[in-house]
Order: structure tokens, then sequence, then C-alpha cells
């Protein structure tokens, strides 16, 4: 029968739409209004210090739209404007320093395209498949292209002296979230961001000046940037010590586990992608990443990890952001076992999630970049899952 | 070589911000205070999050205990059992605690402060008082526990082979799923597994709609009427209530989706019986004083805001109070405001 969509004159094919004006700054339309971050309430005692998740598994390419980005926050997102914003440089420097957003505007900015992982993102898998999406497994992350000035322009325009070897970053909200990192990192690669995908960083990404700290944990990236200072050592405050530590099997535990490692997932299918269009022609696609270099490929299998294929690469990140991958099939409509599987340009493999266990047991928390499996049944569905032999 | 922008930071500022205190000691001030102090302040800023004894209340983190379970399933990691500085602790609690009200508390109530965490954690006896001079001198029970990141060195060799591709293994079967344990938010996905009747909406039939039963949020939805104010509180009080209300919103909640927390939810207080919220474990005394007809009226929860503990002895509720009339009035108006 006639498709009554084609044959029929609808209303949006006769009547005028909005016009120009209708929203000075657009939001998606209606239809994709749950493509949404969501939070996990069981996680924290409180919204305000909590996390919430990037639907990832509703996007595609590679560069995450500021307003469903993910957030971290320790306490709250707060409203901090440019006239009110100053950044000051203590400590080990020659000259103490302090600039207004004013004054950082007469810097010269570089762009860069950088993905940001929290160091917990898939925390909750170390103990077995617990949340069913990919936004909750792996949503902890985001990808956009930030314009910056390199942080070692700021710390020169201050002199660091020789004994300056490491640096400590703090924030402006009520959590004054502070991180050490060595200089070395500070004076390579580390930004200090003004804008997110072109325009000004969101409230809740830091408003209007954060940290991009290129393929190292998410709580690095200081927020509300207030301080730089040049300290002699790490000052181990409470981020870098008491969390973002990972606690191995013998009761002690890593600290100053900064990179993330090689990672990828499998964006849809997944538990909230399932498959709605029967067998035949299948798009698998997903994300992968390195907080150490380049993906420089990344293989998928259905059978839960004993053969192999590899995807297409979409998009090409370069050092520390997105990939997006592809592999299209001829699904015949039987269940899979999904898994996909990131190479970085150090030759470092993606390893599963029980060999990562192996070696930092369950309690470890941060840092889990084992292999995610996708169950998808015979009706399309898909379900988190873990395999074995 | 370089541009000459921004300006030297003064003194006063350089203080004002650098504020951090290193493991060595390196920027702590001078100043002291007692395990005894340190109880008090904690009984009035910390103990509604952290727990009297520092046991922790709701998901808030525990900070005392947990000595010898760093290999458990389950480890307790509080500043006794896992926290190797005590430059850390000095440091966060001086800048971001109470948390909703950071930076209120002196040199000395930080001193004193972290006396008490550590007595609560049996490090030092009741009697211990700390300072500046003998801070690096209090022993850290997990000091050694740390070491640098050594994934290059013992992880790499194992994960730099090639690939396999190809007959990598025996076939694998499912050993654990996520629908098992019930923790994925509700709404947000169905999964539709044909050998799973339970949870499942229609085991054999194929899923409807691509995203389960996801909320729908309409981003481009008409806001909500605001509801019309018949004879409700003032909304100038409401509006300043709604500010102050930040002291109390990490332990209450109102609003529709007001649960109970540290605290109960709030909804409809103003006017109701004491001890009232279902699900709600109160202290024995309010709960007596709801059974004995007690009504949180707008006059009674004015002296029980002023000072929670003097009004009733025994209250759970560690908060030291309003002791602004103005300020209390504005609470009620903005408690009135969520009937």
């Amino acid at each position: 029968t006639p498709d009554p969509l084609i044959t029929d004159v609808q209303d949006w094919a006769s009547a005028t739409g909005e016009g120009v004006d209708a929203t000075p700054y657009g939001l998606p339309i209606r239809f994709e209004g749950d493509v949404v971050r969501r939070t996990v309430s069981w996680l924290t005692a409180d919204p305000i210090s909590s996390i919430n998740f990037t639907p990832i598994h509703a996007l595609d390419g590679t560069i995450t739209p500021a307003g469903c980005a993910f957030e971290r926050h320790h306490s709250g997102a707060i409203e901090l404007s440019k006239d009110d914003y100053r950044l000051m440089i203590t400590g080990l420097v020659d000259r103490p320093l302090v600039f207004t957003w004013e004054d950082l505007q007469r810097f010269p900015r570089e762009n860069h395209v950088y993905f940001c992982e929290c160091a917990a993102n898939s925390g909750m898998e170390w103990g077995g498949a617990q949340l069913n999406g990919a936004q909750f497994t792996h949503g902890m992350i985001h990808n956009m292209e930030y314009s910056g000035i390199p942080l070692r322009v700021l710390l020169e325009e201050a002199g660091v002296q020789p004994e300056g070897q490491w640096i400590y970053v703090e924030g402006a909200d009520a959590s004054s979230n502070g991180r050490s990192m060595p200089i070395e990192k500070a004076m390579d690669d580390v930004l200090v961001a003004l804008t997110a995908n072109g325009e000004a960083l969101r409230k809740e990404h830091g408003y209007p000046v954060r940290l991009v700290v290129p393929g190292w944990e998410g709580n690095m990236w200081v927020k509300w940037l207030r301080r730089i200072g040049v300290t002699h050592s790490a000052v181990e405050a409470r981020e870098e010590t008491s969390k973002y530590t990972d606690l191995m099997p013998d009761g002690r535990a890593r600290k100053w586990t900064w990179a993330m490692d090689a990672k990828s997932v499998i964006t849809s299918p997944s538990p909230q992608k399932p498959i709605t269009h029967g067998t035949g022609p299948l798009v698998i696609t997903g994300l992968a990443w390195s907080g150490r270099g380049a993906v420089t490929r990344v293989d998928v299998s259905l059978d839960g990890g004993v053969n192999w294929q590899e995807a297409r690469i979409g998009t090409q990140g370069g050092k520390y952001a997105l990939s997006r991958f592809y592999l299209e099939i001829d699904w015949d409509g039987s269940p899979m076992l999904l898994q996909s599987r990131a190479t970085d340009d150090t030759g470092y493999v993606q390893p599963t999630k029980d060999a990562l266990r192996e070696i930092r047991g369950l309690n470890s928390v941060y840092h889990n970049n084992g292999i995610q499996t996708w169950a998808v049944y015979e009706n399309g569905a898909v379900e988190n899952v873990e395999v074995g032999s | 070589q370089t541009l000459n922008l921004g300006r030297t930071a003064l003194p006063e500022e350089i203080a004002a911000w650098d504020v951090a205190v290193e493991p060595d000691g390196t920027g702590l001030p001078v100043g002291s205070g007692d395990v005894l102090t340190g109880e008090d302040l904690w009984v009035e800023n910390c103990a509604m999050c952290h727990g009297d004894f520092g046991e922790g209340a709701g998901a808030y983190p525990v900070i005392a205990g947990g000595e010898g379970t760093l290999r458990d399933r389950r480890p307790v990691k509080t500043v006794g059992s896992y926290w190797p500085y005590l430059s850390t602790v000095w440091d966060y609690v001086h800048r971001s605690m109470p948390f909703g009200n950071a930076q209120i508390l002196s040199a000395d109530e930080t001193y004193a402060l972290t006396a008490y965490i550590l007595y609560s954690n049996g490090i030092v006896e009741d009697d211990f008082v700390l300072s500046n001079e003998n801070f690096t001198e209090v022993p850290m029970p997990n000091a050694e526990g740390f070491y640098a990141d050594d994934r290059v060195e013992t992880e790499f060799p194992l994960f730099t082979a090639e690939a396999c591709m190809a007959d990598c293994g025996p076939a694998v079967h499912i050993t654990r799923r996520a629908t098992d344990l019930q923790s994925t938010p509700e709404g947000a996905v169905t999964v539709f597994a044909p050998d799973r009747p339970n949870g499942v909406a229609d085991g054999a039939g194929a899923p409807e709609g691509g995203e389960g039963a996801a909320p729908v949020q309409q981003a481009a939805a008409e806001p909500e009427p605001e509801p019309e104010p018949a004879a409700g509180p003032d909304p100038a009080l409401v509006a300043q209530g709604e500010g102050l209300w930040r002291q109390c919103r990490s332990c209450h909640t109102v609003g529709d989706n007001a649960r109970n927390g540290t605290g109960p939810q709030l909804n409809g207080v103003v006017g109701r019986h004491a001890g009232a919220v279902e699900g709600f474990r109160y202290s024995p005394p309010m709960q007596q004083a709801g059974e004995a007809g007690l009504i949180w009226t707008a006059e009674e929860l004015d002296q029980f805001l002023a000072d929670p503990r003097a009004y009733m002895r025994g209250t759970r509720m560690s908060f030291r109070g309003l002791r602004d009339a103005g300020d209390r009035a504005a609470i009620i108006a903005y408690l009135q405001a969520h009937p």
C-alpha cells in the first residue's frame, strides 16, 4: 500500500515553520529529547557532588556536543563571570602574577581536539557487568575542540625557578579541587582553555576557564581554574591520595596514575540502542581513544573475543582524541557477543577485564580500560555481560 | 620574550589564595587545637554527614575505622586506614569543608578538628594537642601504602603483544549479566532478553522503540506554568530562603524529586506533625515529640531552627542553628513554598 506520508500532503509541506528568530540559541529538536545526560543516583551521596554520563549511545562522529557532555562537580557548578575572574600564578616563580580575563585574551592561542575521561569511567564494572548502557558503562567521557593558551606560555611569563619541579592547580569553587602534576607535563601540552567547540565553556565545564590536560584523567582538568602554584614536590591533596589512587590486591595503592590507557566501546548496538530493524545490513560503530597517543586500529569481535576483524576508522582522532570506528555486517539474526579492542601508537592493545583483574584485583575503582562485551539476542535486544570459557 | 601581561600578585592576595599544605608541613600556619575542642566542632559541623564518630552517614565518606581492610573485598578507606599524609587532612578540611559552607574554619579550629579525626582513628589520645610544631611527627598508619604508577613497567610488557585475530581461545559463554543486578537507573533502558522472562515486557517479541522507556525530556517543552501565589508566603522571603537553603540541602530535599537522605525530605513540613515522614528513621526524642502531638508550626520551627539541639535534646540533626531571626523566617517561608 502506498505510504500516506508520501501520498498525502503533510502539514510541514504546506504550512510554514518557525521564523529565524524563534530560538536565538538553539536546542536539539524535541524528537531528540531523550539524548540527555543521565546520572546514577546511588553512586554518590548528593547530586551537588556527583557525576552524570554522556549519552554516547545516541551520538555519532567524534565531537561531543557541550550540552550533553558529562559533568562532574565536587561542590556544584558555580557561576563565575568573566569580570570576576582572576588567575594567579604563585610559588617558585620570579614574578607571581595575576591575570584578568582580558589579559588572557591577549596571549597567543592554540586549537586542539582532546578527550576528557573521568578516571572512574567504567569503574562500576570492576566487580562484574553492572549497568545496562554504554552511557553508564563508558559515558564519563567527552571530546571537544578547545581554544586556549599553552600553560607553558603563562608559566614563562612568570618565570619558573629551577627548583620548581611540580605545579599545583586548583579551582575557584567551594571544593577548590586541586591536583599536582610534574612541570614536564605543564610545559608540554597542557592548555588553559577559554572555549570548547567554538563557544565559551559551559558553566558545568568550568566557565570561564578550565585546564585541559591531554590524555590524563579528568579530575586533573581543573574547572574554574583559579591558581597555579609552582612547587618543589607534589602537594598530595585529597583528590590525589584519598581519591584517584588505585588500590591493589596487596593492600598498597598506586598513585599518580594520570594517563588513561587505550580503550574502546561499541556505542551501537548497545543496551540503549538495540537492533530494531531485523536481519540484514547492520552498522556496528563505536569510539576508541588512548591517553598515551593516537589510536592506530580497532578490531571488532562478534563471538566474544575468539575471532576478530579490523574495523574501518571513520574519523581518525589525533593524539589524545576520540576516533570513530565502523564495521558493517550482514546480520543473520543469530546471537552475538560484541566486543571492540583498541590499539594505540605505542603498540598497547586494550586488554580484557579479566587480564586487568589478574593484576589489579577488584578494588582499584579507577582506570578500568578493559574490553566491554555486549550480548545481542535474536530479537535485537542488547545486554551488558561478561564472558568466560 | 615575555608579553608583560598581567600584574604582580600582592602578598595579601597570595596569602589569601596560596593556602595549600604539603606533606612536609610547608604552608601550615602557626596555631594549635586539642581533641575535645575538635569534638565540639565536629558535632557542630561534620557529624551530620560523617557521623558522630566518623562512621559516615548515608553515602557520605567514612572518616574513621577501616583498619586492616585494604585487602578485603569491601575495603573501608579512611584517614586512619588509607590516607598517607596528615597534611592532606588539614588542607582539605581547611579549604573544602564543611560541605556547602567551605572556608569558614580558622587555623586553630582546623588543628582541633584534625586532632579529633586522629583521635577518632585511634592514632592519638584524648588529651592530644596538634600544632604546627608537632604536626609532622604524627605517625600515619598507611604512610608506606602508596607507590608511583608503574603500569609502564608492570602492565605494558603484557599488553603490547601482537593482537590475536583468529581462534584466540576456546568458545565463550555468558558468565555475568548486568540485568541480574538491576542497578541501571529505571527507565533509561529496557533489555528484552528472550530467555529472561523476569523484568521483560514481551519475552518473545521484538523490542519496541529504540530507546526503551527512556524518560523523554522535551527539549523545547513549554515551561511549567507558575503556580498561583494564592495567600502563600512572601515571594521575596522565599527567594531569600532559597539562598539560605544551601546550608540545608546536603541533608534535606524538597520539591518534585524530594526523598529522604541524611535528613527527612521536607515537603509540607510546615503544619505537619513532627517525626511524620514515612521511611525516615528519626531520633527517639523527635519521634516521641511527634507522638505527643508536636506540630511544626512556623513558631515551633523558628524556635527549633534557632538552636536545634537546645530545643530538642538528642535530635539527630547536627546543625548549629540559624542565629538570625530574619534567616529563620526566610527558610520557613521557603519551606512553606514547598507544600
